[in-house]
């Protein structure tokens, strides 16, 4: 799904590169704030990971391929923002030193492929927190189904993105890309939850350490008033 | 965790050069698309790209494309452990003091 140079405007590559930066910016301030010292080694593998599964291109139907993105894994490990940041790592990697997705179109591939899919996942991830007891098939069925959702939602992304750069019209693109993508989704929901399920036989506290357990203690609304 | 980023690299690294050689090499979801809808030869490399080391994952220097590939992937995954760690690491300097 990397968009190479020439598919979209500089109003496009812009926006989308102003809303990569502030994910990773974001992400820097975590990782400075963060008081984990496993979040290193374990930023650092995720993303060879992520490469390394990026590259395996699995077939899909109609003489398609499609690849892991690695977004939800990367969330169930270190959180949305932190998910931003590998990403882009990996992106930036991708374009500078292999020539794939453009250079100008890194923004646009940090948002579609990391941002929209750590933010989705992240969400789903919190909200089970909240309603769901936590168990082992509770997050490996929301990592599952975040993976999905973020191969799907980065696919309407990157539809966006090009339509609005005027390269194709909406009503054409979105249709294709997201066909094409519930296939690849699947796929990217078998890799992340076999991953995981891999690494909570393994390292169980690895997963999920950024989610808080309890929930968040209640908040004062308002304080008694004395009589 | 020493344990653990050995193995978990490792693994990255198996799969990057055992398995990267025989990915599929269909188009991908987008230049599929891309290609059914006329826009695919909009697509151009930048110019800093004309000038990466190894263009379309292919080790430079290489004549064997499948070990060009699993070269690309041994360096590749080794570059972002090296480059995620330390962008990691580097707004934690001195906090730890």
């Amino acid at each position: 799904m990397h968009i190479p140079d020439g598919f979209l405007s500089g109003e496009v590559s812009a926006g989308t590169a102003v809303v990569a930066a502030g994910a990773v910016g974001i992400a820097l301030h975590r990782a400075g704030s963060r008081l984990d010292d496993r979040l290193v080694p374990l930023l650092g593998v995720t993303g060879a990971f992520v490469f390394a599964a990026q590259m395996l291109n699995f077939p899909v139907a109609g003489g398609t391929s499609g690849h892991f993105l690695g977004a939800a894994l990367a969330t169930m490990l270190l959180g949305p923002w932190l998910a931003c940041l590998v990403l882009a790592v990996v992106l930036a990697t991708q374009s500078f030193v292999f020539a794939d997705g453009g250079v100008s179109a890194l923004g646009a591939n940090v948002v579609n492929m990391g941002v929209i899919g750590a933010l989705v996942t992240g969400g789903l991830m919190l909200a089970a927190r909240r309603v769901l007891p936590r168990r082992r098939g509770v997050l490996l069925a929301v990592a599952g189904a975040g993976a999905w959702l973020a191969v799907v939602a980065g696919a309407a992304g990157t539809a966006v993105c090009l339509a609005v750069s005027g390269t194709v019209a909406l009503g054409t693109v979105l249709p294709a890309m997201l066909a094409v993508h519930v296939a690849i989704g699947a796929g990217e929901a078998v890799i992340t939850v076999a991953a995981l399920s891999a690494l909570m036989a393994t390292r169980p506290d690895l997963i999920g350490a950024w989610a808080p357990r309890e929930p968040a203690p209640p908040r004062i609304v308002a304080l008694p008033q004395e009589a | 965790m020493r344990r653990f980023t050995i193995v978990a690299l490792a693994v990255a690294v198996v799969l990057a050069v055992a398995l990267s050689p025989f990915a599929a090499s269909a188009p991908d979801g987008l230049e599929k698309v891309a290609a059914e809808h006329g826009f695919a030869d909009r697509g151009r490399p930048a110019r800093v790209q004309e000038r990466a080391p190894a263009r379309d994952y292919a080790f430079p220097g290489v004549k064997d494309a499948r070990v060009a590939t699993a070269l690309a992937g041994l360096a590749g995954a080794l570059g972002v452990f090296a480059l995620g760690a330390s962008v990691a690491a580097v707004p934690r300097r001195g906090r730890a003091a």
